[in-house]
Parts: structure tokens; C-alpha cells; sequence
């Protein structure tokens, strides 16, 4: 029973003292483009980017590696598909099943593309307190039930979780074993349906406080953020290497 | 004779399909008083501060705050601006990632530059007796320092009444005797409702009394009652 922790917003490093909406920024200009990229070169820049800054950050090396892990643990299922079904020049042949040349390359690219994804994320958003991250999607032009959503998935979801452990365990305290047959499904049927009406309630009751301290649909922050000179050349240098990354893209294409 | 702070005047609720929670109620707070409202569980304590705060709409009756007759939504905004109003339940009250956050919600919405916000919030918390606690995250706390936070949230927003929703649910001995404490020592008009008649004799000075959807004034009879202890070989000293 604990919050989310957030061990990479905890740091002194030069990334944690850009601004959050800088962070931010640059975050989407290095993701977006690794996102929908096809070339290998392309995503490997990215990659090196991302453990640039991730170095900058000065993260936790053992935390880093633990959630690259995890993510790679997913990315690993990739590649007992990936490789066999698509077509093009065989490269393994294990019975029945062809693992091409293409195919490999795809969860390599894959693969890469991932791994930059993570590891910008990591060091621009991770190292954002949520506490500024509402307040700088907010000055962004972040809609604000998007930010609304944020916040209170990350505050209220472990009272969600803990009301489900709850029912759980009233659940196993009158007999309740699961198995595989119809009794199972309706009683997880109906935990479910329970904990969606009690979040429901709770929602109302939460905005119901939010309005009795004068809360009327915007956020104010006790942060206030002013830009400095460096956040100017962060993401100007941000820019640069995505203008980079989508050279490489296009130079492949064409 | 001193300003209406609260005035509720033949308010009648019903929630959907069942027989009326409120019916015919009046309640009136005067600039200074200090009320106890005392009530069994399901009385419609809890329905009828949620009216009095604009959070459900009545049947029938009005709404008066600060001497202003409640129309709108737009007249309640203001008017919750000056009343402190403190939850049953402080998760359902506590939303913020820290503690700072938190208390310095309140004043944000009031208009206060972050500043005089952290200023208010340090103050609040002082009151409270958790200065310190500011980074704290208010999840993991106990429920004691919980409820004592979400006091200092209300506390920040200098209110001009207090309205307490059963304020002693769920907390120890040694947390009660604490928020009696710093109740006590608050010079602050209040409307506090419990179904702890010790607990609203010690912070307040009428007791009024709820039953069948309307308000009595109440009786505090002193009367003896056996107790059971848990370690009644072991010699102690009673304090009545």
C-alpha cells in the first residue's frame, strides 16, 4: 500500500533544473518522430539521444536498467512473432515456420525504436515532479481534463486498488476460490461493476471538496515557471537532433 | 443581535426513491456561535451540510449565507470561499501529490499569489501542529494526521465558520484528544456534527439535536454508564 513512486523526479542533475515545460517539449519533439520512423539509422540516433539523456540525468543506473528490462521483457514476445511472419529471404527455417531477413529487421527496428522512446521518456518526463507536471501540460495549451485525468489517475488509483484488495479479501473470507466456471465470472463480473460504482462515488465526493475550497475547473500552482537562457538552448539543441533523426528518414526514402 | 452566518429556513431532501431524509428543517448560525449537532447515523447530517455547501440542491426551503439568499450555483462559489468545510472522509478530501500542495489549494483558488499561498499554508500547518510535514505525501499518512491536514486545508483558506462532518470517524483516542486541542484553542464559529456527544461538548457550547429531518434543541444529561477495561487489574485513575 503505497503511492507511485517516483524515484527519477528526486535529482539535482542539469535536467531536473530545466523547466518542466521545456522538459516537456523536448520530450515530444524527440518522441514523436522516433515514433513513426522506418529507418534503422534513424532510430539508433534517437537511441544514442535518449542515453544522452539519460546520462545527463544522472539516473539511478540499477533503476534505468531494472525498467528497461521490463519493457524489454514485452518486447521479447516481438520477437517470437515478428521474424516468422513476414515474407522475404529466409534466414532460419525451424519446421514449419520461416524466420526472414525482413522479418528480423522489423523487430530490430522495433526493437531500437522502443528502447529510444523509453529512455527519452525517462530522463525528460520522469524527472518532472507531478506536482508541475499538471501545471506545465496546463500553461502548454494541454487541455485540462487531460491534465484533470493525470492527476487524479496518480493520486486515486491506489485507493481504487486498495478497495478492490479489500473486496478481495471479503470475497476469500466467505469461501470465494476462484476457478474456472460460471459462479467465477459473475463474482469477478460483479467486483468489477462494484468498484466502478464506488470510484464513481467517490469522484463525486472528491469534486464536491475540490468545489467547497473554491476550486472552479483550473489549476493554480504554487511553481512558478520562468524560462532561463539554458531552456532556450535545450530545446533548440533538442530540435537540432530531431532535425537530424528525420534527415536520416528521409534520405532512406527518397 | 449578531449576523446570520448559516440560515436555513423549511428545508425539505429526499433522495430518489426513498421517504424524506430532510423535512421542514430550519438551522440558523450567528456570527461567533459555536453548534453541536448531534444526531444517530442516518439522521441526515451529512445531507444536510452538503445542502448548506450548495453540493445538492434542496426540494423545498432556502438557503441563506452571509445574509445572502442562495439562488445559483454562482452565489455558492463565493460563499464556500469563507466557510471551511471539512469532510468525513479525509481521501475524499485530500488530492494533492504533497502536503503543500494540498493546503495551498484553497488560497490558490482564492486568487493569492503562490507566495502569500506557501505563507498560508505554512501558517495553517503550524496550527495544526505539522509544520514540517510540507513534502509529506498526503496518501501515506495516518488517518489522525490526515484528518489534521485536511483541517489545516480549510484552516489556510482563513474561513469565517468552520463546518465539521463528523470529524472523530475512524481516529484514535490520542488523535481525537489532539483535534479537541486545537478546536479548543480556535476562536472561530462553528457548526460541528458527530454523533459523539463528549466530542461536541468539549468544542462546542449549544448542543442542537436531529431526528426524523428536523433539528431539536438538544439535552446533554449527565448519567452513569459502567465501562469495561482492558487491563482492569492494572491500577488507574479516572479523569471525569
Amino acid at each position: 500500500m503505497t503511492a507511485i513512486a517516483a524515484p527519477f523526479a528526486e535529482g539535482r542533475s542539469l535536467l531536473h533544473r530545466l523547466d518542466p515545460r521545456f522538459r516537456l517539449l523536448a520530450a515530444a519533439a524527440l518522441t514523436l518522430p522516433a515514433a513513426v520512423l522506418h529507418d534503422l539509422r534513424a532510430a539508433l540516433a534517437a537511441l544514442a539521444a535518449g542515453a544522452l539523456l539519460v546520462l545527463l540525468a544522472r539516473l539511478s543506473p540499477v533503476r534505468v536498467a531494472g525498467r528497461v528490462l521490463a519493457v524489454n521483457a514485452f518486447i521479447l514476445f516481438l520477437w517470437l512473432f515478428i521474424p516468422f511472419s513476414l515474407d522475404g529471404a529466409p534466414l532460419l527455417v525451424l519446421g514449419p515456420f520461416t524466420a526472414t531477413r525482413e522479418g528480423v529487421d522489423l523487430a530490430l527496428l522495433l526493437t531500437v525504436k522502443s528502447n529510444a522512446i523509453l529512455l527519452t521518456l525517462m530522463a525528460l518526463l520522469g524527472t518532472i515532479p507531478v506536482q508541475d507536471l499538471g501545471p506545465a501540460m496546463q500553461r502548454l495549451g494541454v487541455p485540462g481534463k487531460l491534465c484533470h485525468i493525470l492527476l487524479f489517475t496518480y493520486r486515486y488509483i491506489f485507493v481504487i486498488h486498495q478497495e478492490y484488495l479489500t473486496m478481495r479479501q471479503a470475497m476469500q473470507a466467505r469461501g470465494f476460490r476462484p476457478r474456472t466456471d460460471r459462479h467465477t465470472y459473475r463474482s469477478y463480473a460483479w467486483l468489477l461493476g462494484m468498484l466502478l460504482v464506488r470510484s464513481w462515488d467517490r469522484a463525486e465526493r472528491v469534486h464536491g471538496a475540490m468545489r467547497c475550497r473554491g476550486f472552479q475547473g483550473r489549476f493554480y500552482t504554487l511553481t512558478s515557471f520562468a524560462a532561463a537562457p539554458g531552456d532556450y538552448a535545450f530545446l533548440a539543441g533538442s530540435l537540432i537532433v530531431t532535425a537530424a533523426i528525420i534527415c536520416l528518414e528521409i534520405m532512406r526514402i527518397s | 443581535m449578531s449576523r446570520a452566518i448559516i440560515d436555513l429556513h423549511d428545508i425539505a431532501y429526499a433522495f430518489p426513491g426513498r421517504a424524506a431524509t430532510l423535512d421542514g428543517l430550519d438551522f440558523h448560525l450567528h456570527e461567533g456561535g459555536k453548534v453541536g449537532l448531534f444526531g444517530p447515523n442516518g439522521a441526515g447530517k451529512t445531507t444536510m451540510l452538503h445542502i448548506l455547501m450548495g453540493l445538492l440542491r434542496p426540494d423545498r426551503g432556502t438557503v441563506s449565507l452571509f445574509g445572502k439568499t442562495m439562488a445559483d450555483g454562482k452565489g455558492f462559489d463565493e460563499a464556500r470561499l469563507k466557510i471551511g468545510f471539512l469532510f468525513q472522509h479525509s481521501d475524499d478530501q485530500l488530492f494533492c501529490p504533497t502536503v503543500l500542495d494540498d493546503v495551498a489549494f484553497g488560497p490558490l483558488n482564492q486568487g493569492l499569489p503562490p507566495d502569500q499561498a506557501r505563507d498560508r499554508a505554512a501558517e495553517a500547518l503550524a496550527a495544526v501542529g505539522l509544520s514540517g510535514f510540507e513534502d509529506r505525501v498526503p496518501y501515506r499518512l495516518s488517518g489522525g494526521e490526515k484528518k489534521l491536514v485536511a483541517l489545516a486545508t480549510i484552516l489556510s483558506m482563513r474561513p469565517e465558520v468552520l463546518v465539521l462532518d463528523e470529524p472523530t470517524t475512524g481516529l484514535s483516542p490520542e488523535a481525537k484528544d489532539r483535534l479537541v486541542e486545537i478546536l479548543t484553542n480556535l476562536d472561530m464559529a462553528r457548526l460541528v456534527v458527530s454523533h459523539e456527544p463528549d466530542f461536541l461538548s468539549a468544542t462546542t457550547d449549544t448542543l442542537l439535536a436531529m431526528r426524523d429531518g428536523r433539528i431539536y434543541p438538544g439535552k446533554l444529561k449527565a448519567h452513569s454508564h459502567v465501562h469495561v477495561h482492558e487491563e482492569g487489574d492494572v491500577p488507574h485513575e479516572h479523569e471525569h
